[in-house]
């Protein structure tokens, strides 16, 4: 067999592996795999303007996609600045592989230059990580990685190689024998706890299917779909599972949890049966804890053991693929219906239907004449259509784009939920878009994360990835603003970013080679957004000019009760208990 | 809260400790003893962690535990089903009127004289952490200069083997 270089198995290995694009940026220790890399005809390197960028882009390409992202950086730092997409693909369950150079093996543990122990640093944030030291092991370690970091659980995966393993001369064999022996995702679930979960959804009077990200990650919207409307059961979407379901479908709700419908919230509240698909019970839907869905017996379906019972006590507890599961529920549900048996909950979509009627999701237009970014928002969302994708960074803009974008298909909502990281959007956007560049893919950004990372206009322009930036700028950390007008009597510390002068963000587009609009008023909106679908040989950016204290409603204060739920300032909904009091 | 002690069999790799006491302190558990030897198997080691917890939380760590890809079994032992041993060396003063008040003891605990000097004497001892108490107790008030244990190992009785039972999470 012909004798390679590490770096040459590393490009043949990602070859093998299906990978088609690599965001990263070349330095000193990984420098031996950009050589071979100039010369690969099946994997496309998009050289990005930061090592954060390459992370996010690989995990939008990923959430575009379905398929592992990939992201490439040097020792040291350039690992270092990986630290925050790969925390993030961990807490969202993005399947990503990122590949770091590591100084040579001699030099490791000597504070040599540029060395940084990314392995040790990502032990908490990663599913799984490698140092690889030996040039034979890298085909292994790469098919490992692909395999863990899709399978299950999705999730991310650092290898870690050192620069002499990458020299080294090795063989190139693939497939290679995977070496896996703890690693065993239980995708099939236990037939008797499904049968029991059918059995307890019919005699349900008040079920919700709280249906999370996992759905997604499962490939099993449609199921969901079936399910949905076999069993007429309420839906609620969380942030991670926007789009599961779609928006425009009577049985759905809308998403739950802090900024969360009425209806949604409420739903949760009041339920005797919780039906979670691939949800983890996370604190931004629960609210306190202890005062979740009092009432309600939770059925749990999850690929991770680990989310079972972690936060809230499952009464029928399912590990398993949420596809398959549902599939198999889907089945024992009919048998119900066969027997004549099939669950009742008139009365339930009754007091349903009453909030959703009584509080929409719903804003004012500002009395001073300017801009309403709720409205923005809803323009983007409706004039864009359904078909496009849709991320966006972390704050206010994000809540709002959640709420009043109609999602109607699974996977055209990216964003970062887990971590919360700002600056998520445009790399998310432009690694969306290189992996679905049929698609129309807008990045709904806020001017505080626009600023962590528009510097990728830069790789966007030049690559020919032509985003749209929905810039929603309202001047300041928005969402920080929205807390500190709450719970901080209005003393705004460090909030106000000036973004009303410096930069001009016009110029700034423009400097990128990307086309700049501005607006600032509602009767452009429309016509600034056509315009802006029907630039496409280059990014666009449009500054729109909102409305400084635009909050985001309705909202439940952190750490309080889900059924404290304020649907505007001081304004709380009126709950069917409370009728008969 | 109460004692358990986890048999963790893992992958022989660089790294596991690591990653096993990383995932303890982050979830905010406290290992109150932690062993690591090789096993029957080669490639394999085996980790005994005594950790003081409620039963679920204890439940959330081992399934914690068993999402590390290099983790390939846990089994809760039981402290009644399982033999269980610490060793302990502990150098305790001793001079001509203490020598054989401090002998007596260790024939009483059947404990071992390691090491002997004018005016101090090394003891070795092995047994469950009740008794390796004990034997500290009563050795106190000779004054121990230096006390040095190692975390517990146990092993199920019977004739079962850790690689043959059902896992703990299961």
């Amino acid at each position: 067999m012909a004798e390679i270089t590490g770096a040459q198995s590393l490009i043949q290995a990602l070859e093998s592996a299906g990978v088609d694009t690599v965001f990263g940026i070349p330095g000193g220790a990984i420098l031996p795999a950009y050589d071979p890399m100039m010369d690969s005809k099946k994997v496309r390197h998009i050289l990005v303007r930061h090592e954060q960028g390459a992370g996010h882009a690989a995990e939008g390409y990923a959430l575009a996609t379905g398929r592992v992202g990939v992201c490439m950086a040097t020792s040291g730092p350039g690992a270092t600045n990986l630290v925050t997409p790969i925390a993030d693909a961990h807490m969202d369950s993005v399947p990503m592989v990122a590949i770091t150079g590591q100084v040579p093996s001699n030099a490791i543990g000597t504070d040599a230059f540029q060395e940084a122990d990314i392995r040790g640093i990502t032990f908490p944030i990663t599913k799984h990580n490698y140092l690889v030291t030996n040039a034979d092991e890298i085909p292994r370690a790469i098919a490992e990685a692909f395999h863990l970091a899709s399978t299950g659980r999705p999730g991310p995966v650092l290898v870690d190689i050192s620069k002499d393993a990458l020299n080294a001369k090795t063989t190139f064999n693939w497939p290679p024998v995977m070496q896996l022996p703890g690693y065993h995702p239980t995708t099939k679930p236990n037939s008797k706890r499904v049968k029991e979960a059918a059995e307890r959804i019919i005699a349900a009077k008040k079920p919700v299917l709280y249906v999370g990200g996992g759905v997604i990650k499962a490939n099993a919207a449609k199921e969901l779909f079936q399910l949905a409307e076999l069993t007429q059961i309420p839906v609620v979407t969380t942030l991670m599972a926007r789009g599961a379901f779609p928006d425009s479908h009577p049985q759905h709700l809308g998403m739950p949890g802090m900024h969360g419908t009425v209806a949604a919230v409420g739903s949760l509240q009041q339920s005797d049966l919780l039906i979670a698909l691939g949800t983890r019970f996370d604190d931004r839907v629960t609210g306190q804890l202890s005062s979740f869905a009092p009432d309600a017996d939770v059925i749990h379906v999850d690929i991770d053991p680990a989310e079972i019972g972690k936060n809230r006590f499952a009464h029928v507890p399912i590990v398993g693929d949420a596809k398959e599961t549902i599939i198999e529920l889907i089945a024992f549900i009919k048998d119900e219906h066969k027997a004549g048996r099939i669950g009742n909950y008139e009365a339930w979509w009754a007091d349903l239907n009453r909030l959703r009627t009584e509080y929409p999701l719903g804003y004012d237009h500002p009395t001073d004449g300017s801009l309403s970014p709720q409205y923005v928002i809803e323009r983007i969302g409706a004039i864009t259509g359904p078909d496009a994708l849709y991320a966006a960074g972390v704050g206010q803009h994000q809540m709002w784009a959640a709420q009043f974008v109609k999602y109607e298909k699974p996977g055209t909502w990216l964003n970062s939920g887990g971590l919360g990281t700002m600056g998520f959007a445009i790399p998310a956007a432009m690694g969306a878009k290189v992996g679905a560049p049929d698609k129309t893919v807008w990045a709904i950004d806020g001017d505080g994360c626009f600023q962590m990372t528009n510097q990728e206009l830069a790789t966007c322009t030049i690559n020919n990835i032509p985003i749209k930036v929905g810039l929603i700028n309202n001047n300041a950390l928005g969402m920080v603003r929205q807390w500190q007008s709450l719970f901080y009597n209005n003393r705004y510390s460090n909030t106000d970013l000036h973004t009303n002068r410096i930069p001009d963000f016009v110029k700034l587009a423009d400097a990128y080679g990307a086309h700049g609009l501005r607006c600032e008023s509602k009767d452009e909106v429309d016509t600034i957004i056509e315009k802006a679908l029907s630039l496409n040989d280059a990014p666009v950016v449009i500054d729109f000019v909102v409305h400084k204290d635009a909050m985001v409603w309705p909202m439940v204060a952190a750490g309080m009760s889900n059924s404290e739920i304020k649907f505007a300032r001081d304004m709380a909904p009126q709950w069917m208990r409370s009728d008969d009091e | 809260m109460s004692r358990h002690t986890l048999s963790v069999l893992v992958e022989d790799q660089p790294g596991v400790l690591a990653r096993i006491a990383s995932l303890f302190a982050r979830r905010g558990f406290n290992i109150e003893s932690l062993a690591v030897g090789p096993t029957e198997a080669s490639g394999i080691s085996r980790m005994t962690i005594v950790v003081n917890v409620d039963q679920s939380p204890l439940e959330q760590v081992t399934k914690q535990l068993n999402k590390l890809i290099n983790v390939l079994k846990i089994v809760e032992l039981d402290n009644t089903a399982a033999v269980q041993r610490e060793l302990l060396l502990v150098k305790v003063k001793a001079d001509a009127n203490s020598r054989s008040k401090i002998l007596e003891i260790v024939s009483l605990f059947r404990a071992k004289v390691v090491d002997v000097a004018p005016d101090a004497i090394t003891i070795e001892a092995t047994g469950n952490h009740e008794k390796i108490q004990a034997l500290l107790i009563s050795l106190e008030e000779f004054g121990i200069k230096e006390l040095v244990q190692s975390g517990m190992v146990a092993v199920g009785r019977g004739a079962k083997a850790v690689s043959e039972r059902s896992l703990r999470s299961s």
